[in-house]
């Protein structure tokens, strides 16, 4: 309980600041704190092994890349002033609305559901091993071939010179 | 233990969060995160509901069915970021900003 507590308000108070922030660099770094409050739920939630992913891919790599991009493109913050007062009004009141719609359809689609202790074979990772690289082998085939055309794609996206389209001299 | 209910409430208030940045924002980087906020919200939900799942029918593979989900959504977000970035980074080698109200090449 206290845990939920904790992480959710965590969650929430960073995923604020992502948004909100107007550099960057805070924002990605208030993602990893979402993003790590995140995979204490999965852990919560009995999926130990999405949490490990979650830290490993997610905040090792995906977000280091993010700030990667930053520091290379040499983004400046963004100026004040962008959007009305009640563009941002507007804005927050849809997502109040947004958000107690949303809540509301999941617990009345749901339900409450009294939650059950984690046991050791709630968490076993041979069944969802076993699970991933049989029923879902073909998925798993087509999601390494995607990274590798996005690996092939990112390069030839950035490479500076070759004959890829409006590149400038500078 | 709290109620699985909970978890699914986080995830739409993350989602709401993370579609508000997205929209509001100027900063196609910033956008971009929003996105991705946006995404592991969906992706507590589906863990969420794996677990609610396995806990109604008593089967572990309702389960382990949403995890491996959960697992090719992060290794499909893990291209689509390194796609969306390299994409900024050509954007911003012709047009020196990656401000989004300043690319209006297609705009008519």
């Amino acid at each position: 309980m206290a845990v939920f507590a904790l992480f959710a308000f965590l969650a929430v108070a960073s995923a604020m600041v992502v948004v909100t922030h107007r550099n960057p660099v805070y924002s990605v770094m208030s993602l990893v704190v979402t993003l790590i409050s995140l995979a204490v739920m999965f852990v919560l939630l009995g999926a130990p092994f999405l949490a490990a992913l979650q830290v490993l891919v997610y905040t090792g790599a995906i977000l280091v890349l993010f700030l990667f991009v930053i520091m290379l493109l040499n983004i400046e913050r963004e100026a004040p002033g962008g959007g009305h007062k009640l563009q941002k009004l507007g804005a927050a009141l849809a997502a109040l609305v947004f958000a107690g719609l949303l809540a509301t359809w999941f617990v009345a689609a749901q339900g409450a559901v009294e939650p059950v202790p984690l046991d050791a074979e709630a968490v076993a990772l041979v069944p969802l091993a076993r699970h991933l690289f049989s029923t879902y082998l073909l998925p798993f085939e087509i999601v390494g071939v995607l990274l590798l055309a996005a690996v092939i794609a990112a390069t030839a996206l950035a490479r500076r010179g070759g004959t890829s389209v409006g590149e400038d001299e500078a | 233990m709290v109620p699985l209910s909970w978890y699914l409430l986080l995830s739409a208030l993350l989602f709401a969060i993370g579609a508000v940045g997205a929209l509001w924002r100027r900063n196609a980087i910033t956008i971009f995160l929003s996105i991705e906020l946006m995404l592991n919200s969906v992706n507590l939900s589906l863990v969420a509901y794996a677990r609610i799942l396995a806990v109604r029918t008593g089967e572990l593979a309702a389960a382990h069915t949403g995890q491996v989900i959960v697992f090719f959504v992060l290794a499909v977000a893990a291209a689509e970021a390194a796609v969306g970035l390299a994409l900024f980074i050509a954007v911003y080698r012709n047009r020196r900003t990656i401000d989004v109200n300043r690319q209006d090449l297609m705009r008519w």
